[in-house]
């Protein structure tokens, strides 16, 4: 039983994890209808940012919850900055082009940050060095539950309120619920499309490196091709719970971490990468609009 | 009633919580030259998609000579002769003008892959066929010496034709013509009031269309239906529906135009 | 029939100046050259003419390759040549097939998705038919499949010709037929429906074209050059592992048939040739620094052709339009 809760623990840490990212996802998707092939590896360059500005000051020696917060925001500054650029440069000028040309871009910059990385960050994987003294808070059920844990919870339960707040109650939140719902008459009304839509890509990716951060705390080994297994499963998960639907990413990220531990815990583990795979398939050929989801029905 | 083509029976669709088509019923006779008429957002379009398989209705039946095409779908309906053009022109924009004809003309002619890949006689011979078929459809309109231009490139109204011909080339029994004389000044939609005349004739058709330009529908259409937030509101000649308080009062504002 | 043997036998007969001309090392590049070409010129049925983003082609290729792997290892082909290279071509030939099979398989679910969707699952079925290999024993799983014999060198009395010419004329003949079942495929109804499908969907329903079903069919034929392809890559490599056929060469496939043209013939080959050889080019590069910058030159060539040339090299136009078009300018 104890075992079961150990599962539910990890499922539920790394379900949210998989939410944050899942999050990013479907913003870009709900706002520009496509995928961005590159966003889960500038979820790896904010790793690997972050790794190397807890060496530049010397962290390992000092570990303090204070600078986890520090290095959370070095990260998310990182990744908001790398996504922003993205945009402005590759994606923003194939807006009017077909599809299928801002998708080879994304997997064009998608290679790029993983091959640039394996050559700037080296191929061989980092320890990521722990950002604060571990501690056992308490214990349910025979298992304990770290702090780690609690924190990974806390902070991206805090990530997703912020944004449900800045999408639902804010100015530019409405600015952007408007562009995706009808981008022309969006524009027609004085939304400044480019911004916002700039605007989506900064939360999306800041949400990235917010999972970064917390990955590396959990998984310390990091290393350039990180991004390839996590843009899979939170892909996947935005997809499950329904691609464009905000809270649908978060159920798909709980659903997809949650699963993954328990066939890690009672199948295969060498299952475990096909696992995603497997639910995207059944996915897309029995409810392609996912969970909560809605179905675009194209103007003929 | 032996002469009974089209038989919609109170179709309706629902897209979300709004009822786009409710309770919509037509019937079209053979040889018949009929139109769609409504303000903007009337629903017209819809009636066609669901006419054609693009929309399921959610209740109501249509029936083309007493089959049901409830649940077919669109290249089904196609193949069984109904053919169609759309509000927004979709033309095959980078293929040639003539290569947009022999498409109309594919689900007709079979020649295999074995064939095909031996340049075998059965190809070769269909393959004129085709050509020449096409050739004789584009002289209609006069476009047969633009036969190898990019569809794309033709000027607003001869890509509207172009969408007609494509239409013709399937061999249709029903033809759904949506606003045709979009785009066209008055002698070009005079000119297009003929050609349909003399197409209904030539091709033994039967014609549906939606239109806005009102000279257009009440000079060349024996019967009118008339659609208002997706309820037919009327139905009868030309010269009733000019008169029909329910269509003017829809019209609201632009009944000048009526006459 | 009689431009394809033409061709062929042209191609045959530069085949003999290579075999005798060039070492071993430069003759594996050809070998792969002409994989590629095919491989090129099978996705771009499917990507470039009916316009349907497939990311999953090692997948066939993969199965290709390890049937007829598993075929010539289990039962040898005889040593006389005429029937040692048509053992070889119907080995390469049931490989083809059992891509064609999957090719259906999964086409049919997956045809119906757009875009974006049919990307990310063909990716999927890709990897899932690389983890199915990777954990079978009988393919010989992680470590790979050994001992794939090549075909016999010819030889004449005292006289005879290297390896890579006996496995010159099977690829070099698959080449040739690939190059002319797709061409004239494209130039008939088969192909208009194809782009049809490309241009407009929802048109090409409107006209009675059933789309779902040429798709498949564009689908199906693509896997199965893909196949033939993959069976070639296994008997000029002797070993195939799984990670052969990753995402990774999927994606390299994909730049191909971008970087040449979606809707040309021609531009894959050509691009086909370049990718082929960058490697190569980029060997003094990687031996001054140690690094291998190919995969960057790739995304980055992907990037800046988006942005530039989206129409790669050639677009939906030929060589010989090039050089007539090149012909008409000056005559004027």
């Amino acid at each position: 039983m104890s075992e079961f809760f150990q599962h539910l623990i990890n499922g539920i840490s790394m379900g949210a994890i998989y939410a944050l990212v899942a999050l990013g996802y479907t913003m870009v998707y709900g706002i520009l209808q496509f995928i961005n092939f590159a966003h889960a590896d500038i979820y790896m360059v904010g790793a690997f940012v972050a790794f190397f500005s807890a060496r530049f000051f010397q962290l390992s020696e000092h570990p303090h919850w204070s600078w986890l917060f520090i290095i959370l925001a070095i990260s998310t500054a990182a990744c908001a900055l790398l996504g922003f650029a993205i945009e402005k440069i590759a994606y923003r000028p194939l807006r009017k082009s077909p599809k299928l040309n801002i998708l080879i871009t994304a997997i064009g910059v998608s290679l790029f940050l993983e091959y640039a990385g394996q050559i700037v960050f080296g191929v061989d994987p980092k320890l990521f060095p722990p950002l604060m003294p571990e501690s056992t808070l308490f214990s349910i059920g025979g298992v304990d539950v770290m702090s780690l844990d609690v924190i990974i919870l806390g902070i991206s339960v805090f990530s997703m309120i912020g944004l449900h707040w800045l999408v639902y109650h804010s100015k530019l939140g409405k600015a952007m619920r408007a562009v995706s719902q009808n981008s022309t008459v969006a524009a027609m009304l004085g939304i400044h499309i480019d911004r916002v839509i700039s605007f989506t890509f900064i939360v999306g990716s800041a949400l990235a490196g917010i999972a970064a951060i917390l990955v590396g705390m959990r998984y310390p080994k990091i290393e350039p091709m990180m991004g390839m297994l996590m843009g899979t499963k939170a892909f996947v998960a935005a997809v499950l719970g329904g691609i464009g639907s905000l809270p649908g990413a978060v159920l798909g990220g709980m659903i997809m971490g949650l699963s993954e531990e328990m066939v890690v815990g009672y199948l295969e583990s060498t299952y475990r990468d096909a696992l995603s795979f497997g639910i995207l398939i059944i996915i897309l050929i029995f409810k392609p609009t996912g969970l909560l989801g809605s179905r675009k029905v194209e103007k003929v | 009633m032996a002469n009974l083509l089209l038989d919609v029976d109170k179709i309706s669709i629902q897209f979300g919580g709004l009822k786009a088509v409710d309770g919509f019923s037509l019937q079209l006779h053979k040889g018949e030259l009929a139109g769609l008429i409504g303000p903007n957002g009337a629903g017209k379009t819809t009636v066609f998609n669901l006419l054609t398989g693009v929309y399921q209705p959610t209740s109501g039946s249509i029936r083309l000579a007493g089959t049901t095409l409830n649940g077919l779908k669109p290249f089904e309906i196609a193949r069984m002769g109904i053919a169609r053009t759309f509000q927004n022109i979709r033309l095959f924009k980078e293929l040639s003008v003539i290569d947009n004809i022999l498409l109309g003309q594919n689900h007709r002619t079979h020649y295999g892959l074995f064939q095909t890949i031996m340049l075998g006689q059965q190809f070769q011979a269909e393959e004129a066929n085709m050509r020449a078929e096409a050739l004789e459809l584009l002289q209609i309109f006069k476009l047969d010496h633009k036969m190898d231009h990019e569809a794309g490139s033709l000027p607003y109204g001869e890509q509207r034709k172009l969408e007609i011909l494509r239409a013709l080339a399937t061999k249709p029994k029903l033809l759904f013509l949506d606003e045709p004389a979009a785009g066209m000044n008055n002698s070009e939609t005079a000119g297009l009031m003929e050609v349909v005349a003399t197409l209904r004739e030539k091709f033994n058709l039967t014609i549906l269309l939606i239109e806005h330009d009102m000279k257009f529908v009440m000079n060349i259409c024996e019967k009118i239906h008339v659609l208002d937030h997706g309820i037919k509101i009327a139905e009868g000649n030309p010269k009733h529906i000019q008169n029909h308080p329910e269509v003017i009062k829809a019209y609201l504002g632009t009944d000048e135009e009526m006459h | 029939m009689k431009r394809p043997l033409i061709v062929l036998a042209v191609l045959l007969v530069l085949g003999l100046v290579v075999d005798q001309a060039f070492n071993p090392y430069i003759q594996r590049t050809f070998d792969l050259v002409i994989v590629n070409i095919i491989l090129a010129m099978s996705l771009n049925l499917v990507n470039g003419y009916t316009g349907q983003f497939s990311l999953g082609h090692a997948g066939f290729m993969a199965i290709g390759a390890y049937a007829s792997a598993y075929l010539s290892s289990k039962f040898p082909a005889p040593t006389p040549m005429i029937p040692h290279l048509l053992f070889f071509g119907f080995y390469s030939m049931v490989g083809g097939l059992l891509a064609a099979l999957a090719g259906w398989l999964v086409g049919q679910p997956s045809l119906r998705l757009k875009g974006d969707y049919l990307a990310i699952v063909t990716l999927g079925f890709g990897e899932i038919i690389r983890v199915i290999i990777l954990n079978s024993e009988a393919l010989g799983g992680a470590r790979g499949f050994f001992g794939i014999p090549s075909p016999t060198p010819f030889s004449f009395g005292d006289f005879s010709l290297n390896p890579f010419y006996s496995f010159y004329v099977v690829a070099i003949s698959w080449t040739v037929v690939c190059f002319f079942v797709i061409y004239r495929l494209v130039h008939s109804n088969h192909g208009r429906a194809f782009m049809s499908i490309r241009e407009d969907e929802i048109a090409a329903d409107s006209i009675g074209i059933n789309t779902t079903q040429v798709k498949v069919r564009a689908f199906v034929l693509s896997s199965f050059f893909a196949g033939v392809a993959g069976s070639l890559f296994a008997h000029c490599s002797n070993f195939i592992a799984p990670s052969s056929f990753s995402m990774l060469m999927s994606i390299n496939i994909v730049i191909m048939v971008v970087l040449g043209g979606m809707g040309s013939m021609t531009g894959p080959i050509l691009a086909a040739v370049l990718i082929s050889v960058l490697p190569e080019a980029l060997r003094p590069l990687q031996e001054l620094t140690g690094q291998d910058y190919r995969m960057i030159i790739y995304s980055l060539i992907l990037i800046v052709l988006m942005l530039v040339r989206p129409q790669g090299l050639l677009g939906r136009q030929e060589v010989w339009d090039l050089w007539r078009k090149s012909r008409g300018k000056s005559a004027s």
